[in-house]
């Protein structure tokens, strides 16, 4: 069963169309790319699939649920990372963990909150205030709360935005092993090398309409690219 | 252009919103609706009152006073004899009077033998606001005028009577009428500022509670919204309604117990003020709230939270952030200091049509009618009220879960005031 089948998906916003009838289907266990350029679609394609915007046409199955009549039941299988999240600023991260482990079955709630603890690696500082919170901590955190509950689906968007190196390294490989673990991961992201090293497919938007799809070394011999980011060049400038 | 130039216009720009300025429209189209209606009002205070006049005595200062009651009242009945009483008391509440005074057969004979002559007076009682007493303030001072004139025309006299009495030459004995009750020694004076000072507290409570809670709605929303935490806590396994009663029910409680705390100051305040009022027993006259009553206030107190926490719900999703929350709660103060104000100065009963209307439409005034209400067994009133505001309450959540499950939430409020924006491109810069 596909994780993820999207067809010929349409969202406006008034007179604007953001997606112009984009079709994709990922696979259990895969990790997905979506990229392109600012305002290709991107955020709005997986905000849709995250429950949070309505479709216009087309149609969204996520693990079997129809999105336009089963939001509900998809949302205690999905976990969203959106790129500018913030958490409860008057919370401790300890508390804001626990705030989100609450919304899920009571017998997890010890187990979730360690992982999220684990996976933010923020040490004593997991007790002091978020407003407190540098950028690169705040993101650990949001990252921690995405992963820790479990989903089928991990719906990130750029999800190392903002960290450093080194914490930008640990996220991708902790990414990498929820994967493994049998987590479908659908991911957003402007870094080539990220993307490259993430994703076992990934889809090129432009416009709001897929302009290519595949595996990122299939698509490298394809464009006779060094790299995605020469394929992305390429693609989107065509 | 300036510094200074850039930075007010950049600011102006800002500020020129819709969302800033349609609720200060809304609430300026409220008070002209208020302005019209209250000048209807007004006018009672400067018209003549009403009201009738039985004169028995045929001596010199009865007709002194009846002469002074004819000239500057009208007079909408005439007798000379108290058998005619009951009959004069219908009449005046059939023409809408105020009162019906009685001159008895002895007034001028007491005076000139040194007593003090005394006024009868059946008040006919509408309402139990401030402004209802206008009309009675003015037969008050019509009554202190004859006072004056008699003390006057003793002194000229050079009368030997009591010098007490030349300075107080009358005395009233009053009896109001009040939605089929009798009220022996008291007027309508007494009974409002009595009935004022106990029914004041409720009005101030859910004013403060509406206003506390209110923002605390409204401003939670702008900050999920501010911080970036809404879009996480729309994708989470929980109910758009329970969202939405979660973030009620939170503000209820702390709402509160704002009040609570602003209350405990408040209640050394009322115990002062009830103090210093006329020491009136309301209960000896059938004016108590029983145990009964007192549930259906909380009832009213809880639906009418409910319903402006909703719609204060519904104002926070329009809120983009916390700047504009504080715009947004300015709607909110106006629409529970409307009805604490009128419900202090006016009777609902006595209301014009158009300001009843706007009245019973303002959810919050149903709490604050209903002490009053329910002391004088007005059940229908209250329980109006009641079905009113849960209605509104029912549709306000209805609408708030709507917006949750629509695009709106987040793709910042697609209200088209087209119109207006025009407005503000024309007129800007």
């Amino acid at each position: 069963m596909a994780a993820i089948d999207v067809k010929n998906l349409v969202k406006n916003f008034g007179k604007f169309q953001a997606l112009k009838g984009i079709s994709f289907s990922i696979n259990e266990g895969e990790i997905f790319g979506l990229i392109g350029p600012n305002g290709a679609g991107k955020t709005t394609a997986l905000r849709i699939v995250s429950t949070l915007l309505t479709i216009t046409d087309g149609s969204v199955t996520i693990l079997g649920y129809d999105l336009a009549k089963q939001a509900s039941e998809i949302r205690k299988l999905i976990s969203y990372l959106p790129e500018d999240a913030g958490a409860y600023k008057n919370l401790t991260g300890r508390a804001y963990l626990q705030f989100i482990a609450n919304f899920y079955d009571p017998k997890q709630h010890r187990q979730m909150l360690d992982k999220g603890i684990k996976i933010t690696d923020l040490g004593v500082r997991i007790d002091d205030r978020v407003d407190t919170y540098s950028k690169g901590m705040m993101r650990r955190l949001l990252v921690g709360r995405a992963l820790m509950t479990n989903p089928r689906l991990a719906i990130l968007d750029e999800p190392t935005s903002g960290l450093d190196v080194i914490n930008a390294q640990e996220i991708r490989k902790l990414i990498k092993n929820t994967a493994t673990s049998g987590t479908t991961v659908l991911l957003s992201s402007h870094n080539m090398l990220e993307v490259e090293y993430l994703c076992d497919r990934i889809a090129l938007i432009s416009e709001g309409k897929i302009v290519e799809e595949g595996k990122p070394r299939a698509l490298m011999e394809k464009y006779k690219a060094r790299n995605i980011e020469e394929v992305f060049i390429e693609v989107v400038h065509e | 252009m300036s510094g200074l130039g850039n930075i007010i216009k950049k600011e102006v720009r800002e500020l020129l919103t819709p969302v800033t300025f349609l609720p200060i429209i809304l609430v300026a189209l409220i008070f002209g609706a208020m302005g019209s209606s209250i000048q209807g009002i007004e006018q009672g205070a400067i018209t003549p009152p009403v009201i009738g006049v039985i004169t028995e005595d045929n001596g010199s200062f009865g007709t002194m006073a009846s002469t002074i009651l004819h000239t500057q009242a009208k007079v909408v009945y005439n007798s000379t004899t108290d058998s005619d009483q009951q009959t004069g008391v219908n009449t005046v509440k059939q023409k809408n009077g105020v009162a019906l005074v009685v001159i008895p057969e002895n007034f001028t004979e007491r005076i000139t033998h040194g007593e003090r002559g005394t006024l009868e007076v059946f008040w006919i009682m509408k309402g139990a606001g401030v402004l209802d007493t206008i009309s009675s303030s003015m037969l008050e001072g019509l009554i202190t005028q004859i006072n004056t004139n008699i003390s006057r025309t003793l002194i000229k006299m050079n009368s030997t009577v009591n010098a007490m009495v030349i300075l107080s030459p009358t005395q009233s004995m009053q009896t109001t009428y009040f939605k089929n009750r009798e009220f022996v020694g008291l007027s309508p004076n007494v009974i409002v500022s009595t009935l004022s000072s106990q029914s004041l507290l409720i009005p101030i409570v859910m004013m403060m509670i509406i206003i506390m809670a209110g923002s605390i709605v409204i401003t939670s929303m702008a900050l999920e919204k501010e911080n970036k935490t809404l879009e996480t806590l729309l994708t989470l396994p929980v109910k758009r309604t329970s969202i939405v009663t979660g973030k009620i029910v939170a503000a209820a409680i702390i709402g509160l117990l704002l009040a609570v705390i602003y209350m405990i100051g408040m209640s050394y305040y009322f115990a002062g003020l009830f103090q210093t009022t006329s020491g009136i027993n309301l209960a000896a006259y059938g004016l108590v709230l029983t145990s009964t009553d007192f549930i259906w206030i909380g009832v009213s107190l809880f639906v009418t939270l409910i319903a402006g926490l909703s719609l204060c719900m519904l104002l926070g999703t329009f809120a983009k952030n916390y700047k504009s929350a504080q715009t947004l709660t300015f709607p909110i103060t106006m629409l529970a200091l409307i009805p604490m104000f009128l419900t202090i100065f006016a009777d609902f009963d006595t209301l014009p049509l158009g300001l009843k209307m706007l009245t019973f439409a303002i959810p919050f005034s149903h709490p604050m009618m209903a002490p009053r209400a329910l002391l004088f067994h007005d059940y229908t009133l209250v329980i109006a009220g009641i079905v009113y505001v849960g209605i509104f309450a029912i549709i306000m959540i209805s609408i708030v879960v709507w917006v949750f499950k629509t695009d709106r939430l987040l793709t910042g409020g697609t209200i088209k005031f087209t119109w207006l924006k025009k407005i503000f491109v024309r007129r800007r810069f």
